[in-house]
């Protein structure tokens, strides 16, 4: 099993927990900071299950500190989605939306996969994520059908950010292959039932589901944007300028 | 418009087969969000099973001011405490 | 005092002595309970001051947080910053249960007149900081705070009890942390050092003025909302502190600290209270960074609390036509 395959997920949970992280000490109310700091910590949990195993398949010596700490934007694999800036609330809370949504489907997949290990966390993670996901949808409902201010930034965010949900959907070499010996999922599976709940949320939240078709991708193959690059100089900073210590 | 959130009371189950227990209070737009809130502010260690949230407004309670009246006439009912019996030695299942 | 007819009490009067005997009988009081006006006003200041230092208390680590140098010890980070929020909420419960709402005491910190730890006002250089902030911040934090459980208002006493069960962690994390660098290689350890360098003394002064200076001391002890003075709390961590730092082989900033075989205690040389009421009055490292940055969060979220209040309100209406 080539460790790319967890690492992929582990990455995803990653740079998303990294990012939700900093609102911490910001959020526009006191509760939200508790709340968002509990969901990065869920999703730090999952990303060291991920890079854990991930580091054992490659057989290399690499933990989840070396994994997280050294490696560079360009073999870093998760999807472009989550590497994105926070932005405002809107903005935070549609990147959480579409990315939970479509981990919960992911990880409900990966619960029947033949791989016991990859099983075994998608199972303690998709608890997790379902409730992440009825956070963020809860957002999405009350800023979307809130004051029309509100409205109006979680609709521009929500459009920002479609372009970078197709790729949730597109499968490569090692999502065939992964699906084909029953330890994955073809990603093309999710798209209608991602695609059905989005209309029914954003009904709800009285927003109009963004029409752009153009699709940019590269994540999985570690071509980022350039957003990436700067979170992980803050992040791992220290390891990279004090190689020989340990925390 | 005033847009602060309301005050909710919050109730945590500890363990099935235990009462709710008041813990405190948050602020939230929503009875969703109360829950949630509550959940992440009251139950981070594992504290709860089940969760309580009351708007603060619709809590009523007694006025201390008249609990003499309220709880003093119930201190002298010593009979109603199976203490105040006398039992004679040897009576067993009592 | 009262110019009632003796043996028959203005009811005020006898208010206040049925307010007294049962701080005398070790009482708690609850919040519907009559209270002195002097009684709420020092614990609604008080408890708020609290409340607002866990909170702008999130943002030195809060720093730290996207550059901890491991995911271990970013988790731990995380979980203590995010228990520093829940702190400051149970708190602020506390607070509101006196009568005065969240917003208004909030809004009192934004406008500069509510008081928090001025410790807070010191940046977070580097890492060891974050070890720093635990072993000596929160560790004096417990030390305060362990008597307040017992203290005279029922909400301010079990807020207490929680965030102290909870704060156990804190200090354990610093020190360890601490260890980690002083077992480290040289610039880890010298790290290490810098920080107790120069957060040893804010931390000291943490207890507030000497108890001659104290403003509030006599009549805080006297409602049991203050279960020791400024001096008693302060020996107390500098006798648990010098031998911890002794531990770590880490040297105290201060060159006439000693043991006092006579009276069991450390002593030390002399603060810089100069320096207290300078940070305290304003003039801090970061006083105006902490203050803007809560600000801001405030300010930029008003548009979330807007909304969800619409949304709220939609709803209620939806639901009642």
């Amino acid at each position: 099993m080539p460790a790319e395959y967890p690492l992929r997920f582990g990455d995803n949970a990653l740079v998303l927990a990294q990012r939700l992280c900093a609102w911490v000490g910001h959020a526009p109310v006191m509760e939200e900071d508790v709340a968002l700091a509990n969901v990065a910590l869920d999703l730090f949990g999952q990303a060291r299950l991920w890079l854990s195993y991930a580091g054992e398949l490659e057989a290399r010596g690499r933990d989840e500190d070396a994994l997280t700490f050294h490696r560079d934007a360009r073999e870093f694999c998760n999807v472009l989605l989550v590497e994105h800036e926070n932005g405002d609330f809107a903005d935070t809370t549609a990147r959480s939306y579409f990315y939970d949504l479509w981990a919960s489907l992911a990880l409900g997949e990966l619960t029947r996969s033949g791989d016991e290990r990859i099983a075994a966390i998608a199972q303690k993670a998709l608890k997790e994520v379902r409730y992440h996901l009825r956070r963020s949808q809860d957002w999405l409902i009350r800023l979307g059908d809130g004051t029309p201010e509100s409205h109006a930034r979680m609709q521009r965010a929500a459009d920002g950010l479609w372009r970078f949900t197709g790729e949730l959907f597109i499968g490569d070499r090692l999502d065939d292959e992964m699906a084909a010996n029953g330890t994955g999922f073809a990603p093309e599976r999710l798209r209608d039932p991602w695609l059905e709940r989005v209309h029914e949320a954003f009904s709800a939240a009285t927003l109009t589901v963004p029409a752009g078709t153009w699709t940019q991708r590269g994540g999985k193959q570690g071509v980022h944007t350039e957003a990436l690059g700067y979170m992980l100089a803050e992040m791992q900073v220290l390891p990279r300028a004090m190689p020989e210590a340990r925390w | 418009m005033k847009n602060d959130w309301p005050q909710w009371e919050i109730f945590v189950r500890s363990e099935a087969g235990l009462a709710h227990k008041h813990v405190g209070s948050l602020h939230a737009a929503d009875e969703r969000m109360a829950l949630e809130s509550a959940r992440d502010l009251y139950t981070r260690r594992n504290e709860g099973v089940s969760i309580w949230v009351v708007r603060s407004e619709h809590v009523h309670a007694t006025d201390p001011a008249q609990s003499e009246e309220f709880f003093e006439p119930s201190e002298d009912k010593a009979y109603r405490h199976p203490t105040f019996y006398h039992v004679p030695e040897g009576v067993k299942h009592l | 005092m009262s110019d009632g007819i003796e043996g028959r009490p203005e009811p005020d009067d006898a208010r206040q002595q049925c307010f007294e005997s049962r701080l005398d009988r070790a009482l708690k009081i609850e919040p519907p309970d009559w209270m002195p006006d002097a009684y709420r006003k020092t614990l609604t200041r008080q408890i708020s001051q609290h409340a607002h230092s866990e909170i702008v208390g999130m943002l030195p680590e809060g720093n730290w947080i996207t550059r901890a140098p491991s995911l271990h010890r970013k988790l731990i980070l995380l979980a203590k910053v995010q228990d520093e929020a829940g702190h400051g909420l149970y708190l602020y419960s506390a607070a509101e249960s006196l009568g005065t709402p969240r917003d208004e005491l909030v809004a009192a910190l934004h406008a500069g007149k509510a008081k928090y730890s001025s410790i807070f006002n010191y940046p977070t250089l580097t890492w060891a900081d974050v070890g720093a902030i635990g072993w000596l911040v929160d560790g004096a934090a417990i030390i305060n705070q362990i008597p307040i459980t017992r203290c005279s208002y029922g909400p301010y006493a079990r807020a207490m009890v929680r965030i102290c069960k909870e704060e156990s962690f804190h200090q354990r994390q610093g020190f360890d942390i601490m260890w980690t660098l002083a077992h480290g290689t040289p610039p880890q350890r010298a790290m290490a050092q810098d920080a107790l360098d120069r957060w040893w003394w804010p931390s000291v002064m943490m207890f507030g003025p000497p108890d001659a200076a104290s403003v509030h001391n006599e009549q805080s002890l006297r409602w049991k909302i203050k279960l020791f003075t400024n001096d008693e709390l302060r020996q107390k961590f500098i006798d648990q502190t010098v031998p911890q730092a002794e531990r770590l082989r880490l040297t105290i900033p201060d060159p006439q600290l000693r043991w006092n075989e006579e009276t069991q205690h450390y002593e030390i040389g002399p603060v810089d209270w100069d320096e207290f009421y300078r940070v305290v009055g304003g003039d801090g490292p970061c006083n105006r960074e902490r203050l803007s940055a809560r600000v801001d969060a405030w300010n930029d979220g008003a548009w979330v609390r807007d909304a969800a209040a619409e949304h709220a309100r939609k709803r209620a209406g939806s639901e009642a036509a």
